[in-house]
């Protein structure tokens, strides 16, 4: 028998297969498929202060093996999300739940913390940077070291949850954020949330999506998502959950061989609603045929 | 929603740019005329959203117009190939709201579904009437199918080389109960004119089945997923521009 048990920060994941935020609402639609409770656990959508509509339509656009998106952020809001679909989450998935969470200024970010820490079904707070700082000139928060340690530290205070920060790729060095991050206290590290990205629709000579540029992801993206894990893992002392393109339980296990304590899986989800059922299902036979006994040995065996 | 791998009965051109795949397997997800599968195509990573035309135990249609690279490749498909697709999409029309004698309008690529739809309406003893609008006499399809299931059809083309010349709206009188599905300008002008109906959108979708808000709209009773909580909605609840 494969042990394919991990663990993020004193929390117990009967296996290291998380859906990503953004990619799997709720829950509602996938429990229609499979049982959830499989899964290691789920990071739900990202949950900012109020409800929001996000961008205008279109939002999606077509990649070679990926997509990009400008949702935007739409949801519903902290107070609907923990009054509604966090306890109708609790029905149908037994285990804590990792909270995305979003905002345009560190009090943003506090409130919607300070909030989902009362959440019984929260096991870990997922602190999103990826959002411009409208305080702060509008660059996204998590490209400034000193706007991510001041968000990880700000966040810290109001919660007794473990909080994973969750960065973007879209700096010239992400090593450098992640150490902010540690430094300001963050329990771990989930990377990467979306490279920007474009698409022109060449015959009527203008953007496919309506913001123009949005969210790249998908099996296009593995290699550097893989490449940020490994260097990021190397150089802090917490847990790294890796993300992104992840399709297969053998890009699980590469992930997790550069560094990641857990994946999340992403878009394969919008594709293939089974990936993480499959994915999940695959683990244990390919760890038997690669000779992996127990999967957390593998954590960052790469020099 | 259910993951259904389909063989493919066969792929035939029925006017220009316009084709119709029959595909077997499992159909019992499918509840109501109006849904949609979403089907992955080699070498696309998204998959494609198809209304369902018509619909047995065992068998689907769906109509496709050769728009991209996507729907280009969809010409390869031969009789014999396996292709997965996600059913049971959508909401569909709701058959239990409609007056005796509802009038069907569907636009170019928005025809498939309302024959579905006809079949339905007539199983429980509602005959419907039909307008079909296409740009001109080559792209027309399906005409001779409406007429077979006995219905009034009513024709309109752009340039007048079939049917009535203009737009489905000058085949209507405004006091109808419509079921309609086409392209946006097409919806809009229905909209304006009639009172009541109900009304088949599109999107660019991620998902097709309400896991990325990727479609999401605005209506009157708040924003909907055109994927899950449509792609049919009511006349009452449509905002064309927010206000
Ligand atoms: C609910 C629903 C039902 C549909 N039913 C039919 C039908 O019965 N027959 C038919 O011919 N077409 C239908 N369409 C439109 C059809 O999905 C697109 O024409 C098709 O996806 C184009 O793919 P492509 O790769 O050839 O085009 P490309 O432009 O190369 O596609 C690029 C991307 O844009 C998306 N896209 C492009 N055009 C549309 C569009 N009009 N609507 C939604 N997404 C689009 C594609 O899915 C793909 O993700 C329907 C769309 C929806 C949302
Ligand atoms: C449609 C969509 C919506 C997303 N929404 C969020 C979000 O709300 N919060 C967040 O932190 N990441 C969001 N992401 C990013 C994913 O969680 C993930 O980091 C990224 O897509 C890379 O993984 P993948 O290649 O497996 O998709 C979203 C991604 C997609 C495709
Ligand atoms: S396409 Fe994903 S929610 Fe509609």
């Amino acid at each position: 028998m494969v042990d394919i048990t991990t663990e993020l920060s004193g929390l117990k994941l009967s296996n290291p297969v998380i859906p990503a935020s953004g990619t799997f609402g709720y829950g509602e639609e996938f429990a229609e498929l499979y049982d959830l409770n499989i899964l290691g656990s789920i990071s739900i959508k990202g949950t900012t202060k109020d409800s929001r509509y996000g961008n205008e339509l279109p939002r999606i656009a077509e990649c070679t093996s990926g997509l990009i998106n400008s949702v935007g952020l739409q949801n519903p809001g902290i107070n609907h999300v923990i009054q509604e679909e966090l306890p109708r989450l609790q029905k149908i998935f037994h285990k804590p739940v990792i909270a995305n969470i979003s905002g345009f200024s560190v009090s943003d970010y506090v409130y919607c913390a300070e909030r989902i820490n009362a959440a019984p079904n929260v096991g870990i707070i997922e602190v999103n940077v990826s959002c411009p700082n409208v305080h702060g000139g509008g660059i996204a928060f998590g490209t400034s070291c000193e706007n991510v340690a001041e968000v990880t530290r700000e966040v810290k205070k109001v919660t007794s949850k473990p909080v994973y920060i969750k960065l973007t790729p879209n700096v010239t060095d992400i090593v450098k954020i992640a150490q902010a991050a540690e430094s300001a206290g963050a329990d771990g590290l989930s990377l990467i949330n979306t490279l920007l990205g474009m698409r022109i629709n060449i015959k009527t000579r203008r953007p496919v999506i309506a913001n123009k540029v949005g969210g790249f992801s998908g099996p296009a993206v593995f290699p550097v998502a893989l490449r940020m894990v490994y260097q990021v893992s190397k150089e802090v002392n917490i847990p790294v959950i890796g993300i992104g393109g992840i399709s297969s339980a053998e890009d699980v296990i590469e992930m997790m061989m550069a560094g990641a304590s857990a994946v999340q899986v992403g878009s394969a989800n919008l594709v293939e609603p089974l990936a993480c059922k499959n994915i999940i299902d695959e683990l244990p036979r390919v760890c038997e045929r690669l000779g992996i006994e127990k999967i957390s040995e593998i954590i960052g065996i790469i020099d | 929603m259910r993951e259904i791998i389909f063989t493919v009965k066969n792929n035939e051109q029925l006017a220009q740019n316009i084709f119709q795949i029959t595909l077997e397997g499992d159909t019992s997800e499918i509840a109501t005329p109006g849904q949609f599968v979403n089907i992955k195509l080699p070498d696309k990573y998204l998959r494609r959203p198809f209304s369902v035309c018509d619909w047995s135990e065992n068998e689907l249609t769906i109509i496709y117009k050769v728009v991209g690279s996507g729907t280009e490749t969809m010409r390869e498909f031969r009789g014999g190939e396996k292709i997965s697709a996600l059913t049971g999409l959508g909401n569909g029309y709701d058959l239990s709201a409609t007056s005796q004698n509802p009038v069907l309008v569907g636009g170019g690529v928005g025809v498939p579904p309302l024959y579905g739809l006809a079949k339905k309406l007539l199983a429980k003893n509602i005959t419907s009437s039909v307008i079909l609008g296409f740009n001109r006499s080559e792209e027309c399809f399906y005409v001779n199918e409406f007429q077979k299931l006995g219905l009034n059809v009513k024709i309109t083309t752009l340039d007048g080389s079939a049917g009535i010349k203009g737009f489905v709206t000058d085949a209507l009188t405004g006091d109808e109960y419509v079921y309609a599905c086409g392209p946006l300008p097409m919806l809009k002008a229905v909209h304006e004119k009639v009172l009541d109906g109900q009304f088949s959108f599109e999107s660019r979708m991620g998902c097709g089945f309400g896991a990325c808000m990727g479609c999401s709209i605005r209506t009157k009773d708040g924003f909907k997923r055109i994927c899950k909580d449509g792609p049919i909605l009511k006349h009452s609840e449509i905002l064309w521009s927010v206000e």
